[in-house]
């Protein structure tokens, strides 16, 4: 397929992308470069349709408690019809390597960035939803060049990012079973691809639940694994949160903390989004697939751009970071597709709790760092008694739920330390 | 009346305009407008008439928005739910929601032969009225009965629905020697429309739950200058008719429900634990259990947004195809049922009815506004959906085999003391009224048969 087929392909949402290896016993295990570069008439098309929104009336309540409120949605959404350039975006992947394999069946689109430095770990980087790759890219530079961000050589990464089945500009799964095991799998074969021997795998949001399924896999090669969104909730506070029940006795001071952030949470309906992807993916696609403004609110909707800004007061929260994200989701028409991952792990459910995530079955070293504006902060003694191997654990004072994008120099240098001595066994 | 759709049309125009302005003050200004510019029309008794009409362009512009869908790929299961006539939840595959094939022909249908101009005309043929009560303009359909002596009923429709789901009755109820019945069977009917639904206003402050609206209601009752009437609802109006019992103002006699809530206490604490029905269970009471604990389980993914994240529902505003799927997806037998009349088997509701309910949103602009009702109700509410409430009053109920769950005879017995009738139809889904008017109607006779003078 040319890249003009490929893009059009892309923005006119159709399978055409998943290839159709299922039925072929022997898969092309080729890795094919790859460019992205979207017409302009899907530009076009989008501006058309942001101009033409029809908006609702404001919410009747001061607040975000019944969702996102009109007054930061429609400013944003407005720059995004006006004057936001997706061709930044676009040359800001381009600049990267970036590659086209097809994995049990479907295209896994990854970027990979190889360090100067010889000694340099390999490390395979999830992101999650409403995340894509672009939530990484800041680490780039960091993981990959340390000794111009403040670290040495022997902090190199080799860098893969893969976008996730159903995300961004990977293929969509055409059938039911793409979960995070079948997603670990996919990305062990991927690190086997290119030439990978030893390797450490990171994530958060979806990238944690993926990563924690490769621990549990423990796929030749891979040395271990660092998540920043852990599954550390026992079963008994599990229990207790399912019910709304009352506070259980005995908890530690971080321990009541995270309970209390949990049962908020469930309490206040942050977890909604999650339900309805997680039961019926499709009917909410058939909005924010055919509405801008529809698709912008679901993904602003995620808990973790509550703190968020997307103003100029905040460079690194800008309107600009969030409609890159926002952009990539609509051009590649990935609405519908990306959701499904919440109905493949079942009903909405959060991926926090240790029993559903098999904690105890990660026999691989697991590192662990605890963000304070993530949905809840896991306190040590939780992750204790569920990461059987837990080699390192470490609070951080800044960075919410996406760590990488938000705080990339601390998230960087966080993994710098957590796979430190993972290293020391080459 | 004119001068009623005249300044409709300046309402909905200085929305536009406003909306073009600044946020904040357009949401301001399109409030302390709307009650203004309607109070010119007003009579004595605060009752005015009301003209039903839609500017070509606003269907113009739906049509163009229904050409230039942007579909999603097709859903990844061979989803058989649409296919399935109600048996046990245990036969129900896995469903992604609204199949695109069942979409892509009501897209079609939508965007080409189907004509909206025959639903405006069964709505302007009929007496529409707007009155405000508690700072809201309440639209309602006010239709007497030739009968001396007919007896008042208030019936509220629900969400998804609307005044149109209820259209179908009102021959039958009001004319009855037209339809099967003596004169003994007349009725004089209100309908309106919930706050935030169809024609009634939307309120700009929080606080409108399904109690508030009751209280509205027994308003509009007194201020119909009706002194003995009873109340009818399924759905939201099932609630909102079981809340009027409860205030039970003494005008109030009797009411009947579709959707009965009769859930005893014991029941739901056993569905709050996830657990399998209780052992004691008869037959019906151990269907009942199922029924309600897959549709926890399964089936409250779009109510769970619209009580917690209504306003997030930015794409339902803007993409028809995103209403017309979201409304479809209300309950699992309903959605089976309004996918196989897009497959050519009409049973009970055709293309065309669930068109015009899917329009009637949009042209009204009401997909969020009419959601805020699940917010309202979490903030306030005591009981679930459907959970004995304590009503003392009399009461008729009708259990459908097809409904969210059929409320067993036992449980109806203990959570109605005063229970006038128990139905248990052959045939019917959520939306009774709409989809089985004649059933419907025989059930609201029977129930109200000895109240009426």
């Amino acid at each position: 397929m040319s890249l003009h087929q490929l893009a059009a392909a892309l923005v006119f949402g159709l399978c055409t992308l998943s290839a159709p290896a299922f039925a072929n016993p022997v898969e092309d295990r080729s890795i094919r470069p790859f460019k992205i570069q979207v017409p302009q008439t899907a530009l076009d098309d989008l501006r058309g349709r942001i101009a033409a929104t029809r908006w609702p009336d404001r919410e009747t309540v001061g607040d975000q408690s019944q969702g996102i409120q009109l007054a930061k949605i429609r400013p944003l959404v407005e720059y995004w019809g006006r004057a936001y350039d997706w061709r930044t975006a676009e040359a800001k992947l381009n600049s990267l390597p970036q590659f086209m394999t097809t994995i049990d069946g479907v295209d896994i689109h990854f970027i990979h960035v190889r360090s100067k430095h010889p000694d340099a770990l390999p490390l395979i980087m999830t992101h999650g939803w409403p995340g894509s790759v672009l939530e990484l890219l800041k680490t780039v530079g960091p993981l990959t060049d340390p000794t111009a961000h403040g670290g040495s050589p022997e902090d190199a990464f080799d860098l893969v990012l893969p976008s996730l089945p159903g995300f961004g500009f990977s293929g969509k799964p055409t059938e039911i079973g793409w979960g995070t095991e079948r997603i670990a799998r996919a990305w062990a074969e991927l690190m086997k691809r290119l030439g990978y021997t030893e390797y450490v795998a990171q994530g958060g949001d979806w990238g944690s639940p993926v990563s924690n399924a490769m621990g549990r896999l423990a796929p030749a090669g891979l040395l271990g694994i660092h998540v920043n969104l852990p599954a550390v909730v026992p079963p008994e506070i599990a229990a207790v949160l399912a019910t709304g029940g009352p506070v259980p006795a005995g908890l530690t001071g971080k321990e009541r903390t995270a309970f209390d952030a949990l049962s908020m949470a469930a309490k206040m309906g942050n977890r909604s989004y999650a339900t309805m992807m997680g039961t019926r993916p499709q009917t909410i696609g058939y909005a924010i697939n055919d509405s801008p403004a529809g698709l912008a609110a679901w993904m602003l909707g995620h808990p973790g751009f509550s703190g968020w800004t997307y103003d100029d007061s905040d460079p690194e929260k800008s309107p600009d970071e969030v409609l890159d994200d926002i952009t990539l989701y609509w051009l590649t028409n990935t609405a519908t597709s990306s959701g499904r991952i919440y109905w493949e792990y079942g009903g909405g459910r959060s991926p926090v709790f240790a029993d559903p995530e098999k904690t105890n079955e990660v026999s691989l070293p697991v590192a662990i760092t605890v963000f304070p504006g993530e949905g809840y902060q896991a306190p040590e003694t939780w992750a204790r008694r569920a990461y059987p191997n837990m080699i390192y654990f470490h609070e951080v004072d800044k960075g919410g739920h996406f760590a990488a994008w938000e705080q990339p120099e601390l998230f960087s240098a966080e993994l710098r330390a957590a796979f430190r001595s993972l290293r020391q066994r080459n | 009346m004119d001068t009623t759709r005249t300044s409709e049309t300046i309402d909905q125009d200085r929305r536009r305009l406003l909306g073009t302005a600044a946020v904040g003050i357009a949401a301001a200004g399109a409030a302390s407008l709307l009650p203004s510019q309607k109070a010119a029309a007003s009579t004595s008794d605060g009752i005015r008439p009301f003209t039903v009409s839609f500017p070509q362009e606003e269907l113009t512009e739906l049509r163009r928005r229904i050409v230039a869908t942007r579909w999603p790929e097709r859903e990844l299961v061979s989803d058989e739910a649409s296919r399935r006539i109600w048996s046990t939840p245990a036969t129900v595959g896995p469903t992604q929601g609204v199949q695109l094939a069942t979409m892509q022909k009501l897209m079609q249908y939508w965007g080409t032969e189907y004509d909206w101009s025959k639903c405006e005309t069964r709505l302007k043929a009929l007496p529409n009225f707007v009155t405000e009560i508690d700072g809201l303009d309440i639209h309602f359909i006010h239709v007497k009965s030739k009968h001396q002596g007919a007896l008042p009923v208030i019936i509220t429709h629900g969400w998804p629905g609307s005044v149109i789901e209820l259209l179908k009755i009102i021959d039958p109820f009001t004319n009855p020697t037209a339809h099967g019945g003596t004169a003994a069977d007349a009725f004089d009917v209100v309908i309106p429309s919930m706050p935030g639904y169809g024609f009634s206003g939307k309120p700009t402050e929080i606080g409108w739950d399904s109690a508030r609206i009751a209280r509205a209601w027994i308003v509009l009752m007194k201020r119909l200058g009706y002194d003995r009437y009873v109340a009818q609802g399924g759905d939201w109006g099932a609630l909102i008719t079981e809340q009027m019992a409860l205030i039970a103002p003494p005008e109030l006699v009797a009411i009947h429900t579709n959707m009965p809530g009769t859930i005893p206490p014991e029941i739901v604490n056993a569905l709050a634990s996830g657990g399998p029905p209780p052992a004691d269970l008869g037959p019906d009471e151990k269907r009942a259990y199922e029924q309600v604990a897959f549709f926890y389980k399964n089936g409250l993914g779009y109510a769970n947004e619209m009580a917690l994240r209504p306003q997030t529902l930015y794409g339902i505003v803007d993409s028809p195809a995103g209403l017309a799927a979201w409304i479809l997806d209300h309950d699992a037998d309903s959605y089976a049922l309004i996918a196989r009349s897009f497959d050519g088997e009409p049973e009970g509701l055709t293309r065309d009815d669930i068109l015009d309910n899917i329009t009637f949103y949009w042209l009204t602009h009401t997909a969020i506004s009419s959601a805020r009702l699940y917010w309202e109700h979490t903030q306030t509410a005591k009981a679930g959906f459907f959970d004995a409430k304590g009503i003392t009053i009399p009461v008729g109920a009708t259990a459908n085999p097809s409904e969210i769950y059929t409320a067993p005879k036992s449980w109806t017995e203990r959570a109605f003391p005063k229970l006038l009738h128990y139905g248990r139809t052959d045939k019917g889904c959520h939306f009774a009224a709409w989809e089985q008017p004649k059933i419907f109607t025989d059930e609201v006779r029977a129930t109200f048969k000895t109240l009426q003078t």
